[in-house]
C-alpha cells in the first residue's frame, strides 16, 4: 500500500481517458462523423474532471463519476466501472447529480420563534444560539431526556457516529434513534439473534454462483434495479428464481416460481416450506448437529405448519409450498435475499428468522453461492446503525446496556460511565412520547418522518406538540417545513465520508464540489452545537477524516470492526467489507466459511418462529390488505427525487393498484379507507395483484400519502412499523387527490420542472396492467 | 454479421427507464431522450421494451432515403445519424418512413430527434449511455461474440419482415432461444435468425 497525501486524495480529480485510436475507421472526430455541432464530451478540452464517488441513494452504492466543470461545479454523471455495479446505474442514480446545484437548495439557515410565524432567513449564529437556548431551556425544565435526536441512514457513517456521540455526550439524552429504524432493523435483529452479527452473509457476486435464488418481499426491479444484473447473470447459467411477493413485479414476472401470498403471512409460509424440507429428508443434519443450537425446537414448531394449514393462511395453493421446498432444498447452492416486504411487519424479526431457519437447515450458509442477504433500502442502511446512532447501540455495534461495552466507549470518549445515558426508545415511540410531552424538543437530521412514518395524523400531532424542533436538510422537506430552525447542510457531493452497502462493503464517497455559500457540513453543525453546549472538547473534528479515525478506534475489537479500513485503502481498493481488524486484513466478504457464528459458543442459534395475524384486524368494514412500496423513480420520502424533473415526469404521482374483480377502470378515482383515514388515488387496474390486496407507493405527502393510512403498530423486538399490511376498504370517489408541490424556502419559487403532469390521473408510463401469476 | 452494436433483450427489461434518463445525459442532445420505453402488451402485461434506432442497413436507412432536405447522414460504419439541425425542416417524412417507429419530431422546434448510437461516445470507444447503464443488460453494447460469451446460447435477429419487405438492421434483437419460430407481435412470422430460415 502506498501512502497518499490525505488532502490530495480527498478531492483528487481523475482525468477522462479517451483513446481516439479505437474510433471507427475514417472517423477522426465527432464532427467529421456526424456533422452535429456538439463536441462537448471531451473533458480534456473543456477542463472537465470526473470525481469518482458513489450514488447517494439505495444500499447497492453504485460507483459513479460526477462530472465537474472547470468552474468546480457538478454538472453531470458518467458511469463508473466499479466492482459493485460495473457501469450500471438506475434512473435515480443517473439523475442524482441534479440535486447538487438545484434551485430549491437551502442556502441560509431559516428560523421562526413559533409555528404561527413565517420562516425568515437568519445568520448561522442566530440559528445555533436559538437552538442551544431552546435545548438548555427544555432540559433545565424537564430533564435531559426531554430532548431527542433523530438521525438518518443516508448520512455518511462518520456523521451517524457523531449523531450518537452528540446525543449521549453533548445533549446527554438517551433519546436518539434514526430512520433506519423504518428500514431493515428486523433483519438486523434476526441476524443478531441467529448469527451474532448484523449483516448479509454473502457478497452480491455470490448471487452469480447460486443455483437457486429466493427473493422474499423485494421488488428488486424497482427498489434495487442494479442488483437485477446479478439475478439475470445467475439465470444465464441456469439458476432457478423464486419470488415471494403479493404483487407480480417485473422480476416476479420472469420468475420460475412466483408465490403471491397474502401480505403478513410470510413466516407461516416459510415454516411450511421447512416442514416439507424436513418431511422430504432434505435437511443437512450433519451441518445442523455440528454448528447450530435450537434445531429440535424449530423442528417441533414447524411440524405445526403442514402445507395445507399454511396454504390457507397464505391464500396460495399448498402445491406451491411443496414446489418451493423441493427446488430450494434440492439446489446445490441456494440463496435467500429479503427486503422490506417481509421485514415491515409486527412480526418482521420472526419473518427473517424463518428465512434464516430455512437457509441453515438446508446447509445453505457460508459457501460461495449459498447464504442469505438483506437488501438495504437506504444508502447507509447498513452502516447507519453500526456506530451508535440506534437507541440501543454504541459504536462498533456494542450494546448500551452491557456494562463492559459502556466502559469501553466511555474510555474512548473520555467521559465517566455515570454520564452515559441508557437505552432510549425507537423512532415511532419517540413520536408517541412527543404527543405525551415526555419529549419536548427534537433535532432531526436527514429524515422526513412526515412522509416516511406511518399514521401521519399521529406523527403531525407529535411534532406539533413539541415545543422546539430543528431540522438539518438540503431541501425544505415536509418535516423541515414544520420546524422552528432549519440548518442548510451539504449534499453527498460536497463532503467526503464512507457508507456501508447491503454487502457490508464500506465504500468512500469523495467531495466533488465546494458547498454553496451559506451551506455547512452536518459535521460542522453538530460540532458547533456541541461546542456551544459546552462539550466542545469531545467534538474537535475539522472534518470527516478525523471522525473516521476515531470511529475506527471505537470499533476496534468489536464484531463491527472497522479498524483496518482507512480512507487510503478505500481509495485504492474501491471498498472493504467489515469485519476488518487490521490494515493488512483484506476484509470479510463471506461470513461463516468455517461454520462458526459470531456468538460466544460459535454456534448458529436457530430460533422458534410462530406466525400470528397482522395487528390490524380484517372485518367486513375493512376486508382488504393495504400494502405499500416504492417506485423506481423515487427514493424514500421523495424529498430529493420529487424535485428532479426527469423523475417527476417518470412517476409524477401515486396510484392505487387494484385487481379487476373490484370493477374499476384505469384512472377511476378510488377512495382507500383504513382505520387511520382515507385518501383518493387513481386506480391502476391490474391482474398483477391479489384480489384481496391493494398497493400504494409511499413517496408522497398528504393528501396523497400512503402513510396517512398505514398503521403505527411495531414489531416488539425491532420496533419497525407494520407498513406492509393493514386492513382497508376501497370505494368509488368523485375526483383524485392532487399531489402538493414540494415545500420551498422563502424566496425560492416552485421549480417548474417539478410541476410536470402533477394533475395527470396516472403516471404517463405506468404499466396499464400486468399478467397474472399463473401466466408466468 | 454486425460488428460492435446494441443488442436489445426485451426478456431482461424491467421498465426502469434508466436508459431514458441516461440518454438525456448525452452531450449531443442533453435534456432530451432519444430512446423510448414501450409497453408491448398494455393491459395484459408489464413487459416493456426499450426502443432505439435500429440503424437499418438494407434497405439503408429508409428515414434518410425519404428525407427531402438530406438532413440524415449515414456514416461509413453504418450509423444512421440524428437529423442535422442545420438542414432538418421538421417535415415528418422520416417518422412516416421508419418501419420501427423511432424518429420523433419536436413540434416546437420543428426538428427531428433520433438515436444516433451515441456517436459522440462510440466514436471514441465508449459504449452508448443507455447500454452502459442498463441495470439488467436489456441493452447490451458490443459484438455478438462478446454477447454470446456472456450469455451462452443466446440467439439474436437482425432481420425483420414487414409485409413483403425484409429489413436488415445494424442493431439486433435477442430472441428467446426456444421460441425462435414464434410469430412476432402482430402476427408476422420471424423468417430468419442469423441467416437461417426458421419458417
Amino acid at each position: 500500500m502506498t501512502a497518499t497525501d490525505p488532502a490530495k486524495a480527498a478531492s483528487r480529480p481523475v482525468p477522462v481517458s479517451i483513446d481516439p485510436s479505437i474510433a471507427p475507421p475514417g472517423t477522426r472526430n465527432f464532427r467529421d462523423a456526424g456533422g452535429i455541432p456538439a463536441d462537448k464530451w471531451h473533458a480534456d478540452q473543456n477542463g472537465e474532471t470526473l470525481v469518482p464517488t458513489h450514488c447517494c441513494f439505495c444500499g447497492v452504492q453504485c460507483g459513479m463519476y460526477l462530472r465537474v466543470d472547470k468552474g468546480g461545479k457538478v454538472f453531470g454523471v458518467e458511469p463508473r466501472n466499479h466492482d459493485i455495479n460495473r457501469m450500471r446505474l438506475c434512473p435515480k442514480g443517473i439523475n442524482a447529480y441534479q440535486q447538487v446545484n438545484h434551485p430549491d437548495r437551502l442556502t441560509s439557515p431559516l428560523m421562526r420563534r413559533s409555528r404561527d410565524e413565517e420562516f425568515k432567513e437568519c445568520s448561522w449564529d442566530e440559528a445555533l444560539d436559538f437552538t442551544v437556548s431552546e435545548i438548555r431551556r427544555i432540559q433545565a425544565e424537564h430533564g435531559n431526556d426531554a430532548f431527542g435526536l433523530l438521525g438518518g441512514a443516508s448520512l455518511f457513517s462518520e456523521k451517524t457516529y457523531l449523531v450518537g456521540k452528540f446525543a449521549r455526550v453533548a445533549l446527554k439524552t438517551k433519546h436518539v434513534d434514526y430512520n433506519g429504524r423504518l428500514c431493515m432493523v428486523s433483519a438486523a435483529g434476526a441476524n443478531k439473534l441467529a448469527f451474532g452479527i448484523d449483516r448479509a452473509g454473502n457478497p452480491f457476486s455470490d448471487i452469480l454462483l447460486s443455483d437457486c435464488l429466493l427473493i422474499a418481499g423485494s421488488n428488486v426491479g424497482e427498489c434495487f434495479p442494479v442488483m437485477t444484473q446479478y439475478l439475470w447473470g445467475a439465470r444465464d447459467r441456469g439458476a432457478t428464481l423464486i419470488v415471494i411477493d403479493p404483487r407480480e413485479t417485473a422480476v416476479a414476472r420472469t420468475a420460475d416460481i412466483h408465490v403471491a401470498l397474502k401480505p403478513g403471512t410470510d413466516s407461516a409460509f416459510f415454516n411450511a416450506v421447512l416442514n416439507v424440507v424436513i418431511d422430504q429428508g432434505l435437511t443437512d443434519e450433519a451441518y445442523l448437529a455440528a454448528n447450530t443450537t435450537g434445531w429440535d425446537e424449530v423442528k417441533k414448531t414447524v411440524a405445526e405448519y403442514p402445507p395445507a394449514r399454511s396454504a390457507e393462511i397464505c391464500g396460495i395453493p399448498a402445491s406451491q409450498i411443496v414446489q418451493v421446498a423441493r427446488v430450494f432444498a434440492g439446489a446445490d447452492r441456494a440463496m435467500a435475499w429479503h427486503a422490506r416486504g417481509i421485514e415491515h411487519h409486527s412480526q418482521g424479526v420472526e419473518n427473517c428468522l424463518s428465512v434464516i431457519n430455512l437457509c441453515v437447515a438446508t446447509g445453505n450458509i457460508g459457501k460461495p453461492g449459498a447464504g442469505y442477504g438483506t437488501i438495504t433500502g437506504q444508502g447507509n442502511g447498513q452502516g447507519g446503525r453500526e456506530h451508535g446512532q440506534k437507541s440501543d447501540l454504541l459504536p462498533g455495534g456494542r450494546s448500551i446496556t452491557n456494562p463492559e461495552h459502556r466502559k469501553q466507549i466511555c474510555q474512548i470518549w473520555g467521559i465517566e460511565e455515570s454520564e452515559l445515558p441508557g437505552a432510549g426508545t425507537s423512532m415511532m415511540e419517540m413520536v408517541w412520547q412527543m404527543q405525551r410531552k415526555e419529549i419536548r424538543g427534537l433535532i432531526g437530521i436527514c429524515n422526513n418522518p412526515f412522509v416516511s412514518l406511518p399514521n401521519y395524523a399521529v406523527v403531525k400531532d407529535g411534532y406539533d406538540t413539541a415545543e422546539f424542533h430543528a431540522q438539518f436538510d438540503f431541501f425544505l422537506s415536509e418535516t423541515a417545513a414544520n420546524a422552528h430552525v432549519v440548518f442548510p447542510v451539504t449534499t453527498w457531493a460536497e463532503d467526503e465520508g464512507v457508507m456501508a452497502n447491503a454487502e457490508a462493503r464500506v465504500v468512500k464517497h469523495n467531495k466533488a464540489q465546494e458547498p454553496p455559500a451559506g451551506v455547512r457540513t452536518d459535521t460542522w453543525v453538530i460540532c458547533e452545537l456541541a461546542r456551544r453546549l459546552g462539550a466542545g472538547q469531545h467534538f474537535d473534528f475539522p472534518g470527516s477524516r478525523e471522525v473516521f479515525e476515531e470511529l475506527r478506534i471505537a470499533s476496534a475489537g468489536t464484531v463491527n470492526d472497522y479498524y483496518g479500513i482507512t480512507y487510503d485503502r478505500l481509495d485504492e481498493t474501491g471498498g472493504i467489507v467489515w469485519p476488518c481488524p487490521s490494515t493488512e486484513h483484506p476484509g470479510t466478504p463471506r461470513l461463516f466459511e468455517d461454520g462458526r457464528s459470531y456468538h460466544a459458543d460459535g454456534k448458529i442459534h436457530l430460533q422458534v418462529v410462530e406466525w400470528h395475524p397482522p395487528m390490524d384486524a380484517y372485518t367486513e368494514e375493512f376486508p382488504l390488505s393495504l400494502t405499500t412500496g416504492r417506485t423506481v423513480a423515487h427514493f424514500l420520502s421523495g424529498n430529493q427525487t420529487r424535485r428532479l424533473g426527469a423523475l417527476v415526469e417518470q412517476t409524477p404521482r401515486p396510484w392505487v393498484e387494484v385487481h379487476p374483480s373490484h370493477g374499476f377502470r384505469n384512472g377511476d378515482p378510488v377512495r382507500v379507507v383504513t382505520r387511520r383515514g382515507s385518501e383518493v388515488f387513481p386506480a391502476l387496474v391490474t391482474e398483477a395483484i391479489r384480489p384481496d390486496t391493494v398497493f400504494i407507493p409511499y413517496h408522497w405527502p398528504v393528501p396523497t400519502a400512503a402513510n396517512a393510512l398505514t398503521i403505527d403498530a411495531l414489531d416488539p423486538r425491532s420496533k419497525i412499523p407494520e407498513y406492509k399490511v393493514c386492513a382497508a376498504r376501497i370505494e368509488a370517489a368523485e375526483r383524485v387527490d392532487e399531489v402538493p408541490a414540494p415545500p420551498t424556502a422563502p424566496g425560492h419559487e416552485a421549480y417548474p420542472e417539478t410541476q410536470v403532469s402533477r394533475t395527470d390521473p396516472l403516471p404517463p408510463t405506468a404499466p396499464q396492467g400486468r399478467g397474472t401469476a399463473e401466466r408466468s | 454479421m454486425m460488428g460492435r452494436t446494441i443488442f436489445i433483450d426485451p426478456g431482461r427489461c424491467i421498465g426502469c427507464q434508466a436508459c431514458v434518463s441516461a440518454c438525456r445525459e448525452c452531450d449531443s442532445h442533453r435534456g432530451k431522450s432519444m430512446i423510448h420505453l414501450d409497453y408491448t402488451e398494455p393491459g395484459m402485461s408489464v413487459a416493456s421494451l426499450p426502443s432505439v434506432c435500429m440503424h437499418c442497413e438494407d434497405p439503408v436507412a429508409p428515414c434518410a432515403e425519404v428525407c427531402p432536405a438530406d438532413a440524415i447522414l449515414v456514416t461509413a460504419d453504418g450509423v444512421v445519424q440524428q437529423a442535422d439541425t442545420t438542414r432538418c425542416i421538421g417535415c415528418s417524412n422520416c417518422v412516416n418512413a421508419c418501419p420501427f417507429g423511432i424518429p420523433k419530431i419536436d413540434l416546437q422546434a420543428k426538428l427531428q430527434m433520433k438515436c444516433n448510437l451515441c456517436y459522440d461516445r462510440t466514436a471514441y470507444g465508449l459504449a452508448p449511455m443507455c447500454a452502459t447503464v442498463c441495470p439488467t443488460g436489456a441493452l447490451f453494447y458490443g459484438t455478438l461474440e462478446e454477447l454470446q460469451a456472456e450469455r451462452p446460447g443466446v440467439q439474436v435477429a437482425d432481420s425483420f419482415v414487414f409485409g413483403d419487405v425484409v429489413v436488415q438492421t445494424g442493431v439486433a434483437m435477442v430472441v428467446p432461444a426456444d421460441k425462435v419460430q414464434w410469430p412476432v407481435p402482430g402476427g408476422l412470422p420471424v423468417v430468419e435468425i442469423n441467416g437461417r430460415d426458421v419458417r
